[in-house]
């Protein structure tokens, strides 16, 4: 027993055993993520070969403007958790507490703007079922199109709002002074789940907007 | 312990990196790049973009670059099953109508 920092566990030698444990283990579930978001990201190749004009054409009816600012919303989130995981491993309590609400209210951002997009498609009939309505050839398939987009931004913006959770919850106890530079390794795991949130955008981003636009 | 706190400039600098990225994809959106049908050079260059943007997230917001090997191998591991799982799937996709189909057995 090197130190005595009362957050670490019996099993594990000091804390830094426990960090590294601690982020191993998620990289571990953050590779079950990879497998998730990959699937989807595979069956969205797959259709877009075999139907590239009605994907272009439903990609054509995003709003570049709107995924644009969000996605320059995540990455200024992603910066923000960055701080505040450097505030908690500097013990600056007031930094750390700044930084982790400004990650929520960027969070937040990115999930009212996405609620402003979504609204769009539903006044717009674009949304899959019986009220879709495109004009032109591709219809049929470019309800397909908007089946993965409205599944694939859907169950990442459903990470979003389970990472603003766990960012209230980290918060609450950042406020409490539950993390020093001795033990910050909550504040360093939830980190590494808000920046793999922001990485799948990355590569959402481009696919759905851009991507399709041209195929 | 952990990880070195890494400079508060560095992260800035990232930051500003990855909105220059993200300007530089939206941007040729706009230009057909060439690539046939499919406009593979679009496609290429975006997902090119995108790889880059992730690693820098990836190395320098996630700490992989101030990991030890063991995490490095997981993240390794993950990227490596993504690849397993998307350029199978395509190699069977992209290929298909390069050889004449093959005629049925005739009886």
């Amino acid at each position: 027993m090197s130190d005595h920092i009362p957050q670490v566990a019996h099993q594990f030698e000091d804390a830094t055993q426990q960090y590294e444990t601690a982020t191993l283990g998620m990289w571990a579930f953050l590779i079950t993520e990879i497998m998730f978001f990959g699937g989807l990201f595979a069956g969205f190749f797959v259709y877009i070969l075999a139907h590239a004009q009605a994907f272009a054409e439903g990609s054509r009816h995003l709003d570049l403007t709107l995924g644009t600012i969000n996605t320059v919303v995540l990455l200024g989130s992603s910066l923000t958790m960055a701080l505040a995981v450097r505030s908690a491993q500097e013990g600056n309590r007031n930094g750390q507490m700044l930084f982790l609400v400004l990650t929520i209210l960027l969070g937040l951002a990115f999930l009212g703007i996405k609620g402003v997009e979504y609204a769009h498609k539903f006044e717009q009939h674009l949304v899959p079922g019986p009220q879709f309505r495109l004009e032109g050839p591709h219809a049929q398939s470019a309800q397909l199109f908007f089946s993965f987009y409205f599944a694939m931004t859907g169950v990442h913006a459903l990470h979003m709002v389970i990472g603003v959770g766990l960012l209230a919850w980290l918060l609450v106890n950042a406020w409490r002074g539950r993390y020093t530079p001795a033990y910050f390794t909550p504040v360093e795991v939830c980190g590494l789940y808000w920046h793999f949130v922001d990485v799948v955008w990355i590569f959402l981003f481009p696919t759905l907007y851009l991507v399709a636009r041209h195929a | 312990m952990t990880h070195p706190t890494v400079p508060l400039r560095l992260y800035v600098g990232i930051f500003v990196g990855l909105i220059l990225l993200t300007g530089l994809t939206v941007g040729i959106a706009f230009f057909d790049l060439g690539g046939g049908r499919l406009h593979a050079v679009n496609a290429i260059a975006a997902i090119t973009i995108a790889i880059t943007k992730a690693l820098l997230v990836v190395l320098y917001f996630m700490h992989i670059r101030y990991s030890n090997r063991l995490t490095w191998v997981f993240a390794g591991a993950g990227v490596f099953w993504l690849l397993i799982l998307i350029v199978l799937t395509l190699a069977d996709y992209l290929s298909r109508g390069w050889l004449p189909l093959p005629r049925p057995w005739s009886s």
